[in-house]
């Protein structure tokens, strides 16, 4: 979360005790986001920075204890700034032989492997592909291994409950949890107060997942096990004072959409149509009904944008959101809300492309289709969110940006951002400045004109409903001013102009260094959620006594007016992307520079050490 | 249709704008224009509060003629825009104005779910079995056989039914009428009258591509022979009164019967009932050739419409909750960092 500009001490020798990385991995039905989401509650309330990253299967009821059926979550939390859930964890937890499988490859060496023993049956370990058991055959000897019946010991403590055996194995998230909350020196009782609530219809369920709880925690306790099992106390990060609360970038994105439609003075409406990942900003607006919210499920992406330009041609504030594939569907009607100049904000939770292609995992890489991805001369604003915390920002600037130019504006965000948490300080919306939208609602002296323009190349927002304005608009070319069907060469030559000339008017702030000098040897520009990999690596490069710089761009269309002087002051710059390049394409065209790229299309984010390589490699 | 303010009684001449009109000397987008403008003053509701809203082809620079507000907008996606339009202020009456091609083609699932939500409008279909504006090509109300440049040997998928589409698509309000016809205002009077979705297919001339494809049944010679008027709680005689259209009891299909010294009684002719939806099923099917043209409201039963039940269940859902933003910040789980740590 943090952002701090300055220079930390070197916190790359970090002990484990300063920031530790942990990942749990089951199988889909074993509840790890849950646990996962519980410990990050815990971290949060033993005052630790974290990062987090949700890693799920398309599947919704994926079969059990298949490879493809894993569900991971990993988090990364310390005493300093966090801003990446962490490369390599430090600890996993495998509920079955397909976790460990599919998680054992990333583990630091020498880390800590706590698996549950009473899941490595036949049945299992055949599903998994395992020829023999790897907790009995060495396989694993380059980590550390500590085997325990997590099964069992869960069914045991259980057991005066009555509980059924499917129902009893269920509680075997809740121990996992206990061990994990007793090797970090946490406090239970935050979490026995949630289960409480969260099964007061069944106090029996409720008693039994905290009886596992404790379990877990006492058999850390307890059993003092010579070798990997110990405690280990992570000092609170020093943070700010403040209230902090956890933040989903899907979360990020819906309540600042509703706080920049409050700062407009407009209701809003929100088309959508549901798509993987960006569903989440649709649930979450769906209940805000008192924001003077309307919902809309669309019958397709189409028609969800179509209705947002519709609902914003009425007045309101129109959204709509979606993933690359939904995007795609809805660029037609993009081209008609540039075409008659009307706000419009477009949420695109970016995913594996292209195609269906990886609705689940993280992509940067609708870059291209934000930014040039319409027919004709289609300008349009393009932002991007570096983190859940920044999405509530980004969603503000969206808004305004749209109501202040007549315009649609393009938010990218991605899975990653969407799905992870992170602290975030709750702001002061006082401190926030009001953009009140001023609708025309009489002719000026000269005549009314439905495409004169102010200053900022604006046209009027007239309501229908207006006495006196009626007016027609379209998707055909518009008279320079009235805004009559005009198919004259000239015509279409200035109206191609303004268009762009409004676009690139947009007032966006300064580029800022984010850490680093404003020149020297390297930069590393980046954008979106690869804010935190980037921001770590260079720091820990500076710390060595690099000269490399961290730049990351918010407005990626326009572009800040400095931007391009700011990356000629660099001998060379990288351009990390989760794509084969599309930003440092941008760079290069709009400013001649030799950006470099550095990709990764996995489906996984950066790690920092591979944006360290790329840093060592550039200045080689 | 919408609660009406009393206004200065407009004229025709009040809802035409001063643009230039682009459409073929003697197309039938001509009359309908006329019949629209004729109609508009008789309802009385004020032009800024209503709004023409089209997609793409020659019936959808309507709007670009009529002095109210208008939206031009894209190829079959008219009704999208009037759905966000209308929840935004449900106060504006609402025209979506489509075609064929662009309603029944490229637009086809918005129609179906613009009708089955039941947001209150009228879509005015122009239905002249043809794409004009693309120069001629088969459309998918065409038939059988039609040749055009992309079918230069004929077409050979069977066309859509609007009417029978609309119906089954949930329409709560069915109705026909043709370009040059006198009574198309007596039928957009209806469907602006009816509450909710009101489908309007008008039959329209394209003398270009499709010359003349409906006079078997629009030519005013022998026109009452082959068009069947419908009113409702009248008997659905046609041809002077010669003949009607009766329920074959036996087979469950209507059929045409013979009236005889207008009789119509003992001869069976179902008086029309415009609430009567299993007979409505029957009058968009019913064959021309074999029967006449049913124009007029072929149906007519309101229900509760979209944009009343999505204000209603957020008026509900937002009673007694203040839209405190900054409350809703703070909402989940959080913690408050002092001096000397985190606390819940």
């Amino acid at each position: 979360m943090a952002t701090a500009v300055e220079d930390r001490a070197d916190d790359r020798q970090s002990p484990l005790s300063d920031a530790v990385v942990v990942r749990f991995a089951g199988d889909s039905g074993d509840g790890m986001q849950l646990t996962g989401g519980q410990f990050t509650l815990s971290s949060a309330l033993a005052g630790n920075d974290f990062a987090t990253f949700p890693d799920f299967p398309a599947e919704i009821r994926a079969p059990q204890g298949t490879l493809f059926g894993v569900s991971a979550f990993q988090i990364n939390f310390g005493s300093s700034a966090i801003e990446t859930a962490g490369d390599a964890p430090d600890v996993l937890v495998a509920m079955n032989p397909a976790a460990l499988k599919t998680n054992v490859l990333q583990l630091k060496q020498g880390g800590l492997i706590i698996a549950d023993e009473g899941e490595f049956n036949d049945r299992n370990l055949a599903k998994a592909k395992y020829d023999a058991n790897p907790l009995d055959d060495g396989s694993l000897a380059k980590w550390q291994l500590l085997k325990l019946n997590i099964s069992q010991l869960t069914m045991d403590a259980v057991k005066p409950f009555g509980l059924g055996n499917k129902e009893a194995l269920r509680c075997k998230n809740m121990w996992t949890l206990g061990l994990a909350l007793w090797m970090f020196d946490r406090d239970r009782q935050p979490l026995i107060d949630w289960l409480e609530a969260k099964f007061a219809k069944d106090p029996n369920l409720a008693a039994a997942n905290v009886a596992a709880l404790n379990a877990g925690h006492a058999y850390g306790e307890t059993a003092e096990l010579a070798g990997p099992l110990k405690q280990h106390h992570v000092d609170p990060a020093p943070v700010a004072p403040g209230l902090y609360r956890t933040l989903t970038g899907a979360e990020g994105i819906a309540l600042g959409l509703v706080a920049g439609a409050q700062l407009a003075k407009l209701p809003m409406f929100f088309g959508g149509y549901p798509i993987t990942p960006a569903s989440a900003i649709l649930h979450h607006l769906s209940r805000l009904k008192e924001y003077d919210v309307t919902t809309f499920q669309a019958e397709d992406e189409i028609a969800a944008i179509c209705s947002a330009i519709g609902a914003s041609y009425g007045g309101s504030l129109g959204v709509t959101s979606s993933s690359g594939p939904g995007i795609a569907l809805k660029g037609e009607a993009m081209g008609l809300a540039i075409m008659t100049e009307l706000p419009l904000v477009i949420v695109n939770s970016q995913r594996g492309g292209p195609s269906t292609g990886l609705p689940t995992k993280t992509e940067q890489s609708d870059l291209y289709q934000a930014v040039y991805g319409r027919n004709g001369d289609a300008p349009m604003p393009v932002i991007a969110a570096r983190s859940p915390g920044d999405a509530f920002e980004c969603a503000i600037e969206a808004v305004r940006i749209a109501v202040q130019y007549m315009t649609p504006v393009m938010l990218l965000t991605d899975g990653y951002i969407a799905n992870a948490a992170e602290p975030w300080a709750v702001p002061d919306l006082a401190a926030y400045e009001a953009f009140p939208v001023q609708f025309l609602t009489e002719a000026p002296e000269n005549g009314f004109k439905p495409y004169s323009r102010d200053e900022k190349l604006k046209r009027p927002w007239v309501k229908p409903g207006t006495p006196g304005l009626l007016h027609r608009i379209g998707g055909i070319e518009k008279e320079v001013g009235t805004g009559h069907i005009n198919y004259e060469a000239s015509n279409h030559q200035a109206m191609t102009d303004i268009r762009k000339a409004k676009i690139d008017g947009i007032k966006v702030p300064d580029q800022i260094v984010e850490l680093g000098a404003g020149g020297g040897k390297l930069a590393v520009v980046g954008w979106g959620s690869t804010f935190g990999p980037i921001h770590q690596a260079v720091r820990r490069k500076r710390a060595e006594g690099k000269d490399v710089s961290h730049v990351h761009i918010r407005h990626i269309w326009p572009l800040p007016a400095n931007l391009g002087g700011l990356l000629r002051n660099y001998d060379r710059v990288i351009v990390p992307e989760m794509n084969t390049g599309q930003l440092k394409t941008v760079l290069r065209d709009q400013y001649l520079v030799d950006a470099r790229p550095v990709n990764k299309v996995s489906g996984q984010p950066f790690t920092i050490a591979e944006i360290e390589a790329a840093i060592e490699e550039a200045l080689a | 249709m919408n609660e009406m303010t009393t206004i200065a009684k407009s004229t025709p001449k009040d809802w035409e704008t001063d643009q230039e009109v682009r459409w073929c000397p003697g197309c039938g987008d001509y009359a309908i224009l006329k019949a629209v403008q004729r109609t508009m003053p008789e309802i009385g509701t004020a032009p800024e509060n209503t709004v023409f809203i089209s997609g793409i082809g020659c019936s959808s620079r309507f709007p670009y003629y009529m002095e109210t507000y208008g939206f031009h907008t894209i190829h079959g996606r008219a009704p999208a825009f009037a759905t966000g339009l209308k929840l935004a202020n449900p106060n504006l009456d609402i025209w979506i104005v489509t075609g064929d091609g662009d309603g029944l083609s490229i637009g086809g699932n918005h129609t179906m779910h613009l009708i089955r939500r039941n947001l209150d409008c009228q879509i005015m279909l122009f239905n002249n079995e043809i794409y004009g504006l693309t120069k001629g090509q088969y459309s998918p109300t065409s038939r059988v056989g039609t040749t055009s440049p992309s079918t230069p040997y004929g077409s050979v998928d069977r066309p859509a039914q609007p009417a029978a589409f609309a119906l089954g698509a949930g329409a709560r309000f069915v109705a026909r009428g043709f370009d040059v016809s006198k009574e198309l205002p007596n039928v957009l009077k209806a469907a602006h009258a009816h509450k909710g979705a009101a489908f309007i297919e008008i039959f329209q001339n394209c003398i270009v591509y499709n010359k003349d494809v409906f006079e078997d049944f629009a030519a005013p010679k022998g026109a009452e022979d082959r068009q069947l008027w419908l009113k409702h709680g009248e008997p659905m005689l046609f041809a002077k009164g010669t003949k009607g259209i009766a329920l074959d009891n036996e087979e469950l299909h209507l059929k045409v019967v013979d009236v005889v010294d207008g009789d119509w009684q003992s001869a069976g002719v179902i008086v029309h009932d415009v609430t009567n939806r299993s007979v409505a099923h029957m009058l968009v099917e019913m064959r021309f050739g074999e029967f006449p043209m049913a124009l007029g409201v072929l149906y007519d039963d309101p229900r509760p419409t979209f944009e009343t039940d999505v204000v209603r269940q957020n008026k509900a859902a937002a009673e007694g909750k203040t839209a405190d933003l900054q409350s809703l910040l703070k909402k989940g789980q959080t913690w408050t960092v002092t001096e000397s740590g985190p606390e819940l």
